[in-house]
């Protein structure tokens, strides 16, 4: 019944998959040269990071965006990620660099994640507890991200230049330069909140159809609400523990996700995000990297492109 | 059926319900009228669990509907509010289907998928199930919404403004509808109405409210008098008998 209408969304789906196939098939093999054996272990980790980064902030942009019933907001432009950067600086402030490089960086990974979580729950209630509005939402959630980068430059500056090296190679992004450390870790992480994220998805979308018509159909909506905000806030702690922030790419991913399936169901939406984010990773590195010879400009590309595509949807949503 | 005890609530400094008792029976349509600001629309949001009151307490069936689980209640209760204005892109059988998501968390049985064809029908979408919502006209996407809470098929029914920006020919559309709900189904049904001539012709009592306080509950032929409308709406209202029906004449 309601399945036939579908076939469009499963056909797109079968095209993202075959084209992040293909992205990660020529990130792998394109300009490789020497020992294959060794080509193949460096560029499978740097392979293995940038697919977990883009599961990552595309599964938790469509599951920021479902629990905001917004299709503008995401975890970065909310600022949720240079919260991350000023708790990393302010772990090498408090503790001195050679402190921190010298805890396990699971351990300061997972330390950093739970107080990310923490202060994401507070930010959360604060900002939408019902009385404020989507553009001021929007705008305190843009400065806020402002006065954080602020707060950690200010402390990078107060810092021991040794020291600010060491959160330097922490906290840029780097497509890259994948810190490959933790990728064992990310990709626990991240398998656990896609098993929360898939069981979830009937759920998702009643949430998609609003509040009340959720709590009308019985979801626990307060409770779903924590749910997601600690998968968001963990998801966002892995991408930018392994690449740092990227500011509008979630954005971009889930709009051209809804955009190219013609439903908004999750059961669809998700991987789909998730396949455009790996494709976009994997592609625009190759081409960037191996064939025009730059370093981490991809993140550059990404930001330009998402950057449009936000204030174009900005003036799509004001004149609506 | 639907018990609402001591209830007040305020925003800030403004009280918008302040210590409302009221009692309906089960079965009916029960029309919630009063002006602007009287504090229906959040009455009704309180008897439906959206928002918690200040004090006081609301017994649907006699489950207190913020004690009891969501899932258990949605068996029972289910409200519709104003218009929703962002609806993502669902068919109108996707959006009637998640009426039976309190009895199958989105895994239809043949039963559900029965269930919500017979929904449709009810309402007459039958020949648009498989458009989008946000194709379809106002009259029958609100339609298409009362067929999902037909489709959850609750004891009670409460409607926020449903009439809400449709014509003449759709609003009274709607309102048979409602009314074959009170007497086929046996549904409970609560509207808050804004047209007291619509409430005069559907429902079988009147609830009306003002300044936070309900001031009476009566038939509709005790409360379509001049002088009991004076006192809700502060302004002369002629009241003239058409065809057995109450008819007020507001417009002037």
């Amino acid at each position: 019944m309601a399945e036939a209408g579908h076939t469009r969304a499963r056909n797109v789906l079968l095209l993202l998959g075959f084209v992040a196939l293909l992205a990660m098939a020529s990130f792998m093999t394109v300009g490789a040269r020497g020992n294959w054996g060794f080509v193949l272990t460096l560029r499978g980790g740097k392979l293995a990071g940038l697919v977990l980064v883009g599961i990552a902030v595309a599964v938790s942009t469509v599951l920021f965006q479902t629990l905001t019933e917004n299709r503008i907001l995401t975890p970065a432009v909310m600022g949720f990620d240079a919260l991350y950067v000023t708790l990393q600086t302010l772990a090498v402030f408090g503790l001195g660099g050679g402190a921190a490089t010298a805890l396990d960086p699971r351990l300061r990974f997972f330390a950093e994640a739970v107080l990310l979580t923490a202060a994401v729950l507070a930010l959360f209630r604060w900002l939408f507890d019902g009385r404020r509005g989507l553009h001021l939402v929007v705008l305190s959630g843009l400065v806020f991200g402002v006065l954080c980068r602020g707060l950690a430059n200010l402390l990078q500056r107060i810092l021991d230049p040794n020291e600010f090296s060491v959160l330097q190679s922490m906290m840029f992004t780097r497509f890259n330069m994948v810190d490959t450390n933790l990728l064992p870790v990310a990709a626990l992480i991240i398998l656990a909140a896609c098993v929360v994220a898939v069981r979830l998805v009937p759920v998702l979308d009643v949430l998609a159809l609003g509040r009340d018509a959720a709590i009308s159909l019985g979801v626990d909506h307060g409770r779903m609400v924590k749910l997601l905000i600690v998968l968001v806030a963990l998801l966002v702690s892995v991408s930018t523990a392994l690449v740092g922030p990227v500011m509008f790419f979630g954005l971009l991913v889930s709009n051209f996700a809804y955009i190219a399936l013609g439903t908004d169901r999750h059961r669809y939406t998700l991987p789909a995000a998730a396949l455009i984010a790996i494709a976009c990773l994997a592609a625009g590195q190759t081409v960037l990297e191996r064939v025009l010879g730059y370093d981490a400009a991809l993140s550059v590309v990404i930001e330009f492109g998402g950057g449009i595509v936000f204030i174009l949807l900005l003036l799509r949503g004001a004149r609506a | 059926m639907i018990k609402v005890a001591n209830v007040s609530k305020s925003y800030g400094t403004t009280r918008v319900l302040d210590d409302v008792s009221l009692s309906l029976p089960k079965g009916g349509l029960t029309a919630l009228i009063g002006p602007n600001g009287a504090g229906k629309s959040t009455l009704l949001s309180i008897m439906a669990r959206l928002l918690s009151p200040d004090a006081g307490t609301v017994h649907v069936d006699g489950l207190d509907v913020f004690a009891t689980p969501g899932a258990v209640l949605a068996r029972r209760l289910a409200i519709l509010k104003q218009n929703n204005q962002i609806t993502p892109r669902l068919t109108v059988a996707e959006l009637v289907a998640f009426g039976r998501f309190p009895y199958s968390r989105g895994r239809l049985t043949r039963e559900d998928a029965e269930r919500v064809s017979d929904a449709i029908a009810y309402v007459d979408l039958s020949a648009v199930q498989d458009r989008l919502i946000d194709e379809l006209s106002g009259g029958q996407r609100q339609r298409a919404f009362i067929a999902m809470v037909l489709a959850q098929d609750p004891a009670c029914l409460l409607l926020d403004e449903p009439l809400n920006n449709l014509d003449m020919k759709h609003a009274a559309a709607i309102m048979r509808l409602l009314r074959r709900a009170a007497d086929d189904l046996g549904k409970t049904v609560v509207v808050v109405i804004h047209d007291i001539n619509f409430a005069s012709c559907h429902a079988d009592r009147i609830v009306a409210m003002k300044e936070g306080r309900l001031i009476l509950q009566e038939a509709p032929a005790a409360v379509m008098r001049p002088e009991v409308l004076r006192a809700v709406y502060d302004m002369d209202i002629a009241v003239h008998e058409i065809a057995g029906t109450r008819l007020a004449a507001y417009y002037r």
